[in-house]
């Protein structure tokens, strides 16, 4: 996009540190984007929902490779770059499960991430490159009051382990 | 990230799980693990109140939507206490909102 990177975020393949890429990006997003706190709640979900995967798809290739976060942000939107490094997947021939009024529909338990995706964000856009796929989820939006203050790079890995407990706001 | 879960048997026949916390794909499996176990103890009529759920993602949903299955076949259901908007909202998009019966209140959950 044409834009700024605002920061970049290298997260282990693994299922606790979604939790650190969404607190990163609801405070980022709250902080630069003039946003309501239900789009940024709505950000938080989309991004958690690629994370899933990606991470998923990491582990069934190289656990050790990490998932790459970037956060751009242009006049009039900020982009959540996913990428990941595993087989790859085309979101248009997923099975999706049955009806949800069908009986058989229990039996799913999968299966609601893609569409979740693609109905919480302005844009959602699955690209699949030659090693992994990057997903980019895109809200509209102008910017906030404050500072840019260039690109920061964070090692997820390198953070020490204990966060601050969630705040609960509704 | 903790996730919490209480279980409350003091409105019999129906058993409480209050869940507080975040339901992600790193926390799931404990709420599947507990859902599964109330069914394997004969607890086939369960209302999962969600009041103290700041976050649930997609496995979350499934979690449910396993968790409906068990008791289900044992002539029970798996009902729920939601009123949060930013919770909600899930279920709206998914159509889930068919699939469970969303209560506003535990009392109102356990009073049909």
């Amino acid at each position: 996009m044409q834009g700024a990177l605002v920061l970049e975020l290298d997260v282990p393949s693994s299922p606790e540190f979604i939790a650190i890429v969404r607190l990163v990006v609801a405070s980022v997003a709250s902080s630069r984007r003039a946003l309501a706190d239900e789009r940024i709640d709505d950000l938080k979900l989309a991004v958690s929902e690629a994370c899933t995967n990606a991470i998923e798809a990491n582990r069934s290739v190289s656990p050790t490779a990490p998932v790459h976060v970037e956060i751009w942000e242009a006049p009039d939107r900020l982009e959540v770059n996913i990428e990941d490094s595993g087989p790859g997947f085309d979101p248009d021939t997923l099975e999706f499960p049955p009806p949800i009024t069908d009986p058989e529909r229990l039996n799913f338990e999968r299966g609601l991430g893609i569409p979740l995706i693609k109905t919480l964000v302005d844009k959602a856009a699955f690209l699949r490159k030659e090693n992994g796929t990057s997903v980019r989820v895109t809200v509209f939006g102008g910017p906030a009051d404050g500072d840019d203050t260039g690109a920061i790079f964070m090692d997820v890995s390198k953070l020490p382990s204990m966060l601050p407990p969630p705040v609960r706001g509704r | 990230m903790e996730l919490g879960l209480e279980v409350d048997e003091s409105r019999r026949p129906y058993t409480v799980l209050a869940v507080k916390g975040e339901v992600d794909v790193y926390t799931a499996p404990r709420l599947r693990e507990k859902l599964v176990e109330l069914v394997s103890q004969g607890k086939h009529q369960i209302v999962v109140d969600l009041e103290g759920v700041d976050f649930l993602d997609s496995t979350g949903l499934g979690v449910l939507v396993g968790g409906l299955k068990r008791p289900r076949s044992h002539d029970g259901d798996l009902e729920l206490v939601c009123t949060y908007q930013r919770i909600l909202k899930v279920f709206e998009i998914t159509g889930l909102t068919k699939v469970f019966a969303i209560h506003s209140s535990v009392d109102e959950a356990v009073a049909h």
